[in-house]
């Protein structure tokens, strides 16, 4: 009993060590999002609570922790309280099959980058059931709108997958990291970094894609109706899954834990810092991208998808077999 | 082994009373919701198998896919009002017998698979692969599904493409009247196109579309 006991404390210490950086990185970026935003606009940003306004987050979330939290009488109860609760449970499992370094990371299996897929198309429930649970019609719409939009741009996420997988001949991050010490697949697959960028904000509904959420629409989506606690875990998960996507962009492009150059002021920065940095480079591309694109319209968002980015993958993915099976560089076993 | 146990009993419990609760629960959006509760506990007692990549294609493909599409459904329709409908014993309901015909062959079918279960040698012998034990799960598959049952792969393919052509032909309607936007049309317009410059005679005033 106590050999158990031991390996549930040191997991359970394992998983703290691993969250808790996640969860104060969420609050930071989530200034650095309002700061970026900010600038580019010519504004300060939140510069008041703290040095450089740092710790505007921790004052906004001692806000929500405050406020009360108004459950709608006519909304289906248990549902409404599930719903953010599961947002933020799926934006932090995934983080357990992220490797910092070669030896870093909570979970090391075999079918990483499935695992990781599974969790983001999982995502999608956390919005419907917000949206349906509301009873409300502006949610309901926002629910809707999202859950198609997410389901779409997962396909194309998913074909790009394939296409670095097919590089690699493994579903185990840490190998799709260790493939790319020659070189970065951002390199040989460009086309494709751009693609999964766009998607990826297209899956977080980040600007320009934030349909499910549009103000001059739906007042303010699958969320209308939350308040409080409530609210902050729904912008908590959409936060933390922004930061998976920004991680899960470095570990399939950006050569995830490597450095840039393996000479020697490089590559004695330990690994951790290296993906961290290119997680940061990513948040402040998908930042810029908030500030200075305007909204796309529903059917042109469903165009992109369905219709571009499908085909475009999918033939990149012929165009990458070929490649690979003439040049004889398949990956074999 | 006892923590693997209890884990395994955890999860096929709460796969047993969420199957039941699908069909019991009364209103249709918790069914779908208890549906999907039943795939991720089936995903995670494949995953407590060793058969990793199908506990997680299990959750791609129903639960982030298939299950959403159900909820799509099940939340559009007037629950409510159908089951004043449909659930109210009349004379003339056509669907109950119907409803009974599927779910008898269903029940014949499980019939089947348990007796065969009973003569599981039987049914091994007839699985003639050679598993390497070193290959991960997804690499064993991928060898015999590309290799022994390749055509029935492709068949399988075609099927599914033909169900969605179908599908699509089935609820294609062409609309008459309906203003689309063509980006090519957009982008290679023009200004002597667009734009044209008339010279307005007092008091006559211009035709526009003409």
């Amino acid at each position: 009993m106590t050999e158990y006991a031991t390996i549930l404390f040191s997991e359970v210490l394992k998983i703290l060590m691993l969250l808790v950086p996640v969860l104060v990185s969420v609050a930071m970026i989530v200034w650095l999002d309002r700061r970026v935003w900010a600038f580019v606009q010519k504004r300060r940003g939140p510069n008041v609570v703290g040095p450089f306004g740092l710790l505007q987050s921790l004052a906004d979330a001692l806000k929500y922790i405050f406020k009360e939290i108004i459950i709608p009488a006519s909304s289906n109860k248990v549902i409404f309280i599930l719903a953010p609760i599961i947002t933020m449970t799926l934006a932090l499992i995934s983080w357990a099959v992220i490797p910092f370094s070669e030896d870093f990371v909570l979970a090391d299996i075999n079918v990483g980058i499935l695992y990781l897929f599974a969790v983001s198309s999982l995502g999608v429930y956390g919005i419907i059931m917000g949206g349906w649970a509301s009873n409300s019609k502006y949610p309901f719409l926002g629910a809707i709108r999202s859950a198609a939009q997410m389901v779409s741009y997962e396909v194309s996420i998913g074909i790009i997958i394939i296409n670095v997988l097919l590089c690699v001949g493994s579903l185990n991050l840490s190998d799709i990291v260790k493939a790319q010490e020659n070189v970065w697949y951002i390199i040989p697959l460009f086309p494709m970094f751009v693609i999964f960028f766009i998607s990826a904000l297209a899956e977080t509904n980040r600007p320009p894609f934030d349909l499910p959420e549009a103000e001059a629409e739906l007042v303010a989506g699958y969320q209308t109706e939350y308040s409080g606690m409530m609210y902050a875990m729904f912008w908590l998960g959409e936060y933390a899954n922004i930061l998976l996507m920004c991680a899960l962009g470095s570990i399939l492009f950006l050569g995830g834990w490597l450095s840039p150059i393996n000479i020697f002021p490089f590559n004695v920065i330990p690994s951790p810092i290296w993906l961290i940095l290119k997680i940061l480079l990513l948040f402040i591309l998908f930042a810029l991208v908030k500030a200075i694109v305007p909204r796309y319209r529903y059917d042109q968002l469903m165009r992109l998808g369905w219709k571009v980015f499908l085909p475009l993958s999918l033939t990149w993915v012929v165009l990458t077999a070929g490649y690979l099976m003439y040049f004889d560089l398949l990956p074999g076993n | 082994m006892i923590a693997h146990a209890v884990v395994f009993y955890i999860f096929s419990f709460i796969a047993i009373v969420s199957a039941i609760m699908v069909t019991v629960s009364r209103n249709t959006v918790h069914s779908v919701f208890f549906l999907i509760l039943d795939f991720i506990s089936i995903s995670c007692l494949f995953i407590m198998i060793g058969a990793e990549f199908l506990g997680m294609i299990m959750l791609i493909v129903y639960v982030g896919a298939v299950a959403v599409l159900f909820l799509f459904v099940v939340m559009m329709l007037n629950v409510a009002q159908q089951k004043n409908e449909w659930f109210v014993a009349s004379d003339s309901s056509s669907h109950i017998p119907i409803g009974l015909l599927v779910s008898l062959v269903i029940f014949s079918e499980l019939l089947i698979v348990i007796g065969g279960w009973k003569y599981k040698a039987e049914l091994q012998d007839s699985i003639n692969i050679n598993l390497n034990s070193n290959l991960t799960n997804t690499q064993s598959l991928g060898n015999i599904i590309y290799t022994d049952y390749v055509h029935l792969f492709q068949l399988s393919g075609m099927v599914l493409l033909v169900a969605m052509i179908g599908a699509i032909v089935l609820t294609f309607r062409k609309r008459s009247g309906v203003k689309t936007q063509s980006y090519f049309r957009q982008i290679s317009r023009e200004r002597n196109e667009g734009v044209e410059l008339i010279d307005v005679e007092t008091k006559k005033g211009v035709k526009i579309d003409a």
